[in-house]
């Protein structure tokens, strides 16, 4: 994202890295269980047209702060702590999976505080129809192959190009991992569910849902679940979409976001 | 405590002997006789004179068949009245609340006369996080917060509350309560987690290194917490470490292959045969242990080495400690001295070992190996804190009484 970068300091002490672009109205992008990866086209793209920020989560980044966040409810006020100290009044509020997850608690919590709700393929439900895979238990070939529909993506997303024959490298990638899912496994581990779903009668915001047909780690029959279950939702699919349609089909998901968004 | 009788071809077949493991493989009629034969070996040791019989927990696999090793525990205790019973141990964080962890052990030392020796183990990633769902970065707070309660539970006369994260109970109260004061000899059982290191040696806990890899490899893991009891300004006593040790003894060296090899092998290659995926989830293991570069022994470096290795490989490598008596007692004594050790966790029934073989083995070593190596630690003789103090005047349940 052609962007700048700032860091906040949230009113319980927790830092963080934010990416920040373009100007208009607000816009906050919560990122998935893989964290903010070095390329993030769908933010560049909304960086047009609105103010967009991207907060990392704690854990995933250089400031640590994870051990205070615990449970849903910690990192949904966290959420909050975070749109606080950017200074920003009802923000609309972008999650994708576990960001996702996490945007859709804090527009249950606080209903009046946002302006609208745009929900990538998040997790956060269970169907025991079509249990999701198991993150936690994946290699990371396995890994690539559920979230990306052309493996050669995932690797150019995911491992930002590490040389994994160099031991500090290795042990460095291992650590990051191990701080990143490690703080994704309190909310997500080892069923996806916090039972967000007793709290979405709550979700009052307008609610734009995005979904990639071909997910293969949250699958299309939880996207329709969604949009039964919250109030406003109108659910827009990505033909061909994988999981990771905001990196491999930015384009289309900015366009949907956009129309829904309407003018900056 | 594992299952015999894994096909051939598992390795090719299945992915894991843990969590996911294909429930076909086991057969609950041919599950009875292997139960008492393992328990019947554990009471033959008992009678042979080893100080303790050991057992411990692991769930949905065919490498140890114990989810509830109090259950096995309290069967020994009556049938056994002289060895310790070895519990090592219960997986605290497990218990819901882990106030059960305290009553059933206090049951079992009591049953027992005061012959309990209480392990507390976080648990393998495979048992904790991948069977019973604990979430990975948060398993270890659980495990204290359980150590905590357990403990305070068997100190406190009167009737408490409790009011943890994870377990908030309004009256602690433990009934029964241990024979042996101030509580039962803790052992930690530990895979390489350094942390584990300090907790052991700040409370006087025997730290207990359970891996399959052998002494050689143990070195320098035991070598690092050695240096931790230093720098904490602790004694020595070499009972505040213990050592899992695969033993095979025969009348020569030649025998011991020839009797034990193809069971060792089927040991390595298909028991420890685990999913990669469920052998290290993110934050099980914590940042300090991944830096210290401390790899879990489930990992796809000992996955491909444990099933290349050969019977000379396993034997040369000290995976494995095997042949004649005297062979075995020159490498125990090594070994010991070595890794500075009071005890030791040996296994002799391994992999699909059949009883024969186990009893010749174990009664070999009972006969010709351990009475040498009792007296390694002459100066530290008289340090009794890790060890149990049974009741003298206890029931002996083995024994003929009230007319029977």
């Amino acid at each position: 994202m052609s962007s700048s970068e700032r860091r906040i300091e949230t009113r319980r002490g927790l830092k963080s890295r934010v990416l920040e672009a373009g100007q208009g109205a607000p816009v906050v992008f919560f990122h998935g269980a893989g964290g903010l990866l070095k390329e993030e086209p769908l933010l560049e793209r909304l960086g047009a047209k609105y103010h967009v920020f991207a907060p990392e989560w704690p854990g995933y980044g250089a400031d640590g702060g994870e051990e205070k966040l615990e449970d849903m409810l910690d990192f949904a006020l966290h959420g909050w702590d975070v749109v606080e100290s950017l200074g920003i009044e009802k923000p609309s509020l972008i999650g994708h999976s576990m960001g996702g997850m996490i945007a859709a608690e804090m527009a249950c919590i606080a209903n009046k505080s946002l302006a609208k709700l745009t929900l990538i393929a998040p997790a956060g439900l269970w169907l025991d129809a079509h249990p999701i895979p198991d993150l936690f238990s994946m290699l990371p070939f396995e890994l690539v192959g559920a979230l990306f529909t052309d493996p050669r993506n995932g690797e150019k997303f995911l491992t930002g190009g590490i040389d994994f024959t160099n031991a500090d490298a290795l042990t460095q990638f291992m650590v990051g991992n191990a701080r990143r899912l490690g703080t994704a496994g309190k909310i997500l581990f080892p069923i996806p569910n916090r039972r967000l779903s007793k709290r979405l009668y709550r979700l009052t915001a307008p609610t734009l849902l995005v979904w990639g047909r071909n997910d293969k780690l949250i699958p299309p029959p939880y996207a329709e679940r969604w949009a039964q279950l919250v109030p406003h939702a109108r659910l827009a699919w990505i033909e061909n979409g994988s999981h990771m349609a905001p990196h491999e089909q930015p384009e289309l998901v900015a366009s949907e976001v956009e129309r829904f968004l309407g003018a900056p | 405590m594992p299952w015999p009788h894994l096909p051939d071809d598992f390795r090719q077949t299945h992915r894991s002997v843990w969590v996911d493991i294909d429930s076909d493989l086991y057969d609950p009629a041919e599950g009875n006789r292997v139960y008492h034969e393992y328990m019947d070996q554990l009471e033959y040791a008992d009678s042979l004179g080893f100080d303790g019989i050991g057992v411990n927990e692991h769930h949905q696999n065919a490498y140890g068949l114990m989810p509830s090793p109090n259950i096995i525990a309290a069967g020994l205790a009556r049938r056994t009245s002289r060895a310790a019973i070895a519990v090592i141990g219960n997986s605290i964080a497990l218990y819901n609340p882990p106030i059960r962890v305290a009553e059933e052990f206090a049951m079992l030392d009591v049953i027992s006369g005061g012959r309990l020796v209480a392990g507390f183990p976080v648990g393998t990633p495979m048992d904790t996080n991948f069977c019973y769902g604990q979430i990975p970065a948060l398993t270890r707070d659980k495990y204290y917060e359980a150590h905590e309660l357990i403990m305070r539970a068997w100190a406190e006369r009167e009737p408490f509350a409790f009011d943890g994260k994870y377990n908030q109970l309004r009256y602690v109260n433990c009934w029964p309560r241990p024979i042996q004061k101030p509580h039962p000899p803790i052992y930690i059982p530990g895979g390489g987690s350094i942390e584990t290191w300090d907790f052991c040696v700040e409370h006087d806990y025997n730290y207990s290194y359970l891996s399959y890899s052998g002494y050689k490899a143990g070195k320098a893991l035991l070598d690092g917490y050695w240096e931790r009891v230093a720098a904490l300004g602790k004694d020595e006593s070499p009972y505040r470490a213990a050592f899992a040790q695969v033993v095979c003894v025969a009348d020569t060296d030649a025998d011991a292959e020839k009797l034990y090899a193809e069971h060792i092998l089927y040991f390595y290659n298909r028991c420890l045969h685990v999913y990669l995926g469920f052998a290290d989830p993110p934050g099980y293991r914590t940042v300090k242990t991944i830096q210290a570069g401390k790899l879990n022994q489930f990992r796809m470096e000992n996955q491909r080495l444990f099933t290349s290795l050969t019977w000379k490989d396993l034997v040369e490598g000290g995976y494995v400690i095997a042949g004649s008596p005297a062979t075995v007692r020159e490498r125990m004594e090594h070994m010991i001295k070595d890794l500075r050790l009071g005890s030791l966790f040996l296994l002799f029934q391994i992999g699909n070992m059949p009883d024969d073989k186990v009893r010749h083995s174990t009664k070999l070593f009972a006969e010709k190996v351990m009475p040498q190596l009792r007296d390694i630690w002459p100066e530290w003789k008289n340090d009794e804190r890790f060890w149990i103090k049974p009741l003298e005047s206890r029931v002996r349940p083995e024994l003929p009484r009230n007319g029977r």
